[in-house]
């Protein structure tokens, strides 16, 4: 069986667990819309189960606007990502809790990769989901610029026609990344408290050897 | 001075001045106020909002706008009292019947004095009221939507012009019969006026959405009764009204009405007339008016109303009593605090301001010098506070601001007067261009003026602006009340003819706007809240066109099955659920006028096509980047010719065979 994680860590990832739960409610991305003609400005906001305009009316405008360079429609009950994420996030903190009440760090590197794992698969799933969102348009469009995509930019802001799009994690994003982080300094921690485990490691091939830096102990 | 040398000499100095005015053309331009100062006082720069939200009556052009201040800038009309093709208003079958009275369709009114509602004598942001002065009528206009909700007509009187002055919590606004009329009216020499023609005082719940009524009417003598407000304060339960004619001239009205030295404000006391109510003094009275209501579908109805409440000062004692005013007085104003009622005897020299606390005394102690059917006329000597001395010619109407000062216009001699409510002294004055008539100060005639700016509403243009033809947009002036002097900053051209205004700081309106209509909740019954649902029935002669707008198409854009004489009604409704994208409406050779449909929101217009042919419709409001796309066709065909209903967009149309309809 592998060491046993220090009560400071197990702590710290009970806090990573607890930091998921309101990202259930919270927005995990945001696009954010600026244009002239929006002054009250236009978007919508990514959650673990659906995607919802940030004004009542928004999703319902944006589709209406984007008719117009033939975009698909934003139809959240047809994409199956949406009813796939709650499970992989209750999942997160379920395991992290498990982990916290185990207290086992073998557990906490599984859970860290996991994470860091699915984080991964869903940019990717996104980004593949705003390629064909932006490149995928319907040839009767009434608006074609020629060479001209409308993908969304992953992270960050780009210039869509009239329209600029900021590309941002929201807030429930924010605590994902912060409770990934939580659970990596709880693992960072609980490798410093105890030099002598290091070996270990080492010997399952985990960490480098020449990086154990004994001399520091 | 006596009052008849004071008179006089009022006419000589009128004579004197009108020939100056005339004389002088440019002399008086501008003001005392550097440009720069001006002009930086009253810009509002790009992007920023105005401080106040004033609402200007149109006059003859029966509506009400929508203005800044201090900017003067126009930002909406809201019709009223008037067709108004621009957006359908009075032509869409939804607001037709806005307009019905017991004279019939009434296209057309004369609108005069705006009336914010209030809570504890203070505006307070719910609607504003205006009066219709030739058929007569007050509207309900609701502030979150900037639309007229709601028209009671007012019968037994003509010339609704003292109104629609509203008491401290909006309980009853008032209606005036400026013209005295038989009541009930009837075929009569005119020429028997004196005791046949008699005057009106109506008193209108107001405080009711939807249920707007005549709560009362006061028979009172035949004068021309032309201006009111309420008491506050102290004197809250008390209506003052000016009347003038109390000769009961019929003819020639500038002599004959003219001759007296004194006419008389009415002190109604309106809480007497509730409790002579409840006691049984009151009659009912057959009387025809309508009343007009737009229900939470957005469709106006009309109601006819077939009697009212009637009051006799004769049989309700202390229900009405006459204060002697010089001379033919015209606006009557009382200040913040309740005390004192000021009236504009527009022929007088002075200014007379009457107490209400001495009014109360000489009541008590029945201080009369006549008594005129069963209304008591209190002594001048008792009831008077002072005179303004040296107001200025031809004093009309006075508002007051935060500070204790009164300022009342001068029509003859075409100034605003500023003088004390302390020691009724003049302190200031200021020229105006020209020849103004009502002044508004925001909040200037509730409990607690907002002060700060001072509108004077002119009625003479002249060369202030571009000369544009014989026909001159009226001119109003923005003065500065905030320091000791008076400023002019401002002169804007206004619409129709502003007689009163009322203004009310923007934060207490601009929160609450309704952007849209929810389209959830719209319960038109001809609404279609899909495209999907779009159709054309026919039944009979009657084609209804369930269609919608949507950027940047109609559904169905084209239709075929109309027949020469069908009476063909296009029920749109606007799908949009955003901001600011209204879509509009209209066919060729339409005789009515276009749609205007804003967000959620259906409107019906009627078409009688009378040839055969294809007749386009188009989208009239520049919706979107295709709005030029936005069009759609309807196919008319020959009486008989059997051609079935068909209908559709972008695709083939769908069909109702003939032999099915």
């Amino acid at each position: 069986m592998t060491a046993k994680l220090t009560n400071r860590t197990r702590a710290l990832v009970a806090l990573a667990a607890v930091l998921l739960v309101p990202a259930f409610f919270l927005p995990l991305w945001t696009i954010n819309l600026e244009a002239p003609q929006y002054p009250e400005g236009l978007g919508m906001d990514i959650m673990v189960n659906t995607i919802r305009g940030q004004g009542e009316w928004d999703l319902q405008n944006i589709n209406g606007l984007n008719h117009y360079i033939g975009m698909k429609e934003i139809h959240p009950e047809s994409i199956r990502e949406l009813r796939i994420m709650p499970w992989l996030l209750g999942g997160l903190a379920a395991f992290g809790f498990v982990v916290a009440a185990a207290g086992r760090r073998r557990l906490l590197q599984l859970w860290v990769l996991v994470f860091v794992l699915l984080a991964l698969a869903g940019l990717v799933d996104f980004y593949i989901w705003g390629y064909d969102y932006g490149h995928n348009l319907n040839p009767d469009a009434a608006i074609k610029v020629p060479g001209m995509a409308y993908q969304p930019p992953l992270i960050g802001s780009k210039q869509l026609l009239n329209f600029r799009a900021h590309s941002w994690p929201g807030a429930g994003g924010m605590l994902m990344v912060a409770s990934l982080l939580l659970g990596m300094v709880g693992l960072w921690l609980d490798r410093r408290a105890r030099p002598g485990d290091r070996t270990e490691a080492a010997a399952a091939g985990k960490v480098p050897v020449g990086e154990l830096g004994h001399a520091r102990a | 001075m006596s009052m008849r040398k004071r008179v006089l000499l009022g006419v000589a100095a009128i004579a004197t001045v009108t020939l100056g005015l005339w004389a002088c053309g440019t002399a008086g331009r501008g003001g005392a106020l550097s440009s720069a100062d001006a002009a930086s006082a009253v810009y509002v720069p790009p992007g920023e909002y105005d401080e106040f939200y004033a609402f200007m009556s149109g006059g003859f052009s029966g509506n009400l706008t929508v203005m800044g201040l201090p900017s003067g800038r126009l930002l909406k009309t809201v019709p009223v009292f008037s067709q108004f093709p621009e957006n359908g208003w009075g032509y869409s079958e939804e607001t037709k019947a806005m307009l019905q009275t017991s004279y019939g369709f009434a296209a057309w009114d004369d609108a005069h004095h705006p009336e914010l509602s209030m809570t504890d004598g203070v505006p307070d942001g719910r609607w504003i009221f205006i009066n219709a002065n030739n058929t007569p009528r007050v509207a309900r206009i609701d502030l979150t939507e900037f639309e007229t909700k709601e028209i009671v007509e007012i019968p037994n009187s003509a010339g609704n012009h003292g109104s629609p002055f509203i008491t401290p919590n909006s309980e009853y606004l008032v209606a005036t019969s400026r013209f005295s009329v038989p009541v009930p009216n009837r075929d009569m020499s005119i020429a028997d006026y004196a005791g046949n023609f008699k005057g009106m005082l109506s008193f209108v719940r107001a405080d009711r959405p939807g249920e707007m009524d005549i709560a009362f009417q006061i028979i009172v003598p035949g004068y021309n009764y032309d201006l009111a407000h309420a008491g506050k304060g102290p004197s809250d339960g008390w209506m003052f009204f000016t009347s003038y004619n109390a000769e009961e001239a019929h003819t020639l009205l500038e002599v004959n009405a003219s001759r007296r030295d004194k006419d008389f404000i009415a002190a109604v006391n309106w809480r007497r007339a509730e409790e002579c109510i409840a006691q049984g003094q009151a009659r009912t009275m057959p009387a025809r008016y309508v009343h007009n209501y737009i229900g939470d579908d957005h469709i106006a109805r009309s109601e006819l109303k077939e009697s009212v409440t009637v009051l006799e000062p004769a049989a309700c004692e202390r229900l009405v009593y006459f204060l002697p005013t010089p001379k033919s007085p015209h606006g009557v104003d009382v200040d913040p605090s309740g005390r004192f009622i000021v009236a504009g005897g527009k022929l007088a020299t002075v200014i007379p301001v009457h107490s209400f606390e001495k009014m109360i005394q000489a009541i008590e102690q029945e201080k009369f010098e006549d008594v005129i059917d069963g209304i008591p006329v209190l002594e001048y000597d008792a009831i008077i506070a002072g005179e303004v001395e040296d107001p200025g010619l031809g004093p009309l109407h006075t508002e007051f601001d935060d500070r204790g000062y009164a300022y009342t216009t001068a029509f003859i001699s075409s100034e605003v007067v500023k003088w004390s409510l302390a020691d009724f002294k003049v302190v200031d004055r200021i020229p105006v261009y020209y020849a103004v008539g009502h002044l508004m100060i925001p909040g200037g005639d509730s409990r607690k003026p907002w002060g700060k700016y001072l509108v004077a509403m002119n009625k003479m243009t002249k060369d202030r602006y571009l000369p544009t033809g014989p026909e001159l947009a009226h001119s109003a002036q923005l003065i500065d009340i905030s320091g000791d002097k008076m400023r002019l900053l401002l002169d804007f051209p206004t619409m129709g003819e502003p007689h009163y205004a009322q203004a009310i700081p923007a934060e207490m309106l601009r929160e609450k706007q309704v952007k849209l209509y929810r389209l959830d909740e719209n319960t038109h019954p001809y609404a279609v809240k899909s495209e999907a649902d779009t159709r054309v029935t026919r039944d009979g002669r009657r084609v209804h066109v369930y269609m919608t707008a949507i950027r940047s198409h109609f559904s169905p854009d084209n239709i075929e099955g109309i027949e020469v004489g069908d009476t063909v009604y296009f029920h749109v409704t606007n799908l949009e659920q955003d901001w600011d994208v209204p879509h509009g409406f209209a066919a060729l050779g339409m005789e009515t006028a276009e749609l205007l449909i804003m967000p959620g929101a259906t409107r019906t217009l009627t078409w009688v096509p009378k040839q055969p042919g294809i007749y386009p419709f188009y989208c009239t409001d520049f919706c979107s980047a295709l709005h030029q796309e936005m069009q759609g066709y309807a196919r008319v065909s020959p009486r008989g010719s059997n051609v079935p209903l068909a209908w559709g967009t972008g695709g083939e149309l769908k069909t109702q065979p003939v032999a099915a309809q």
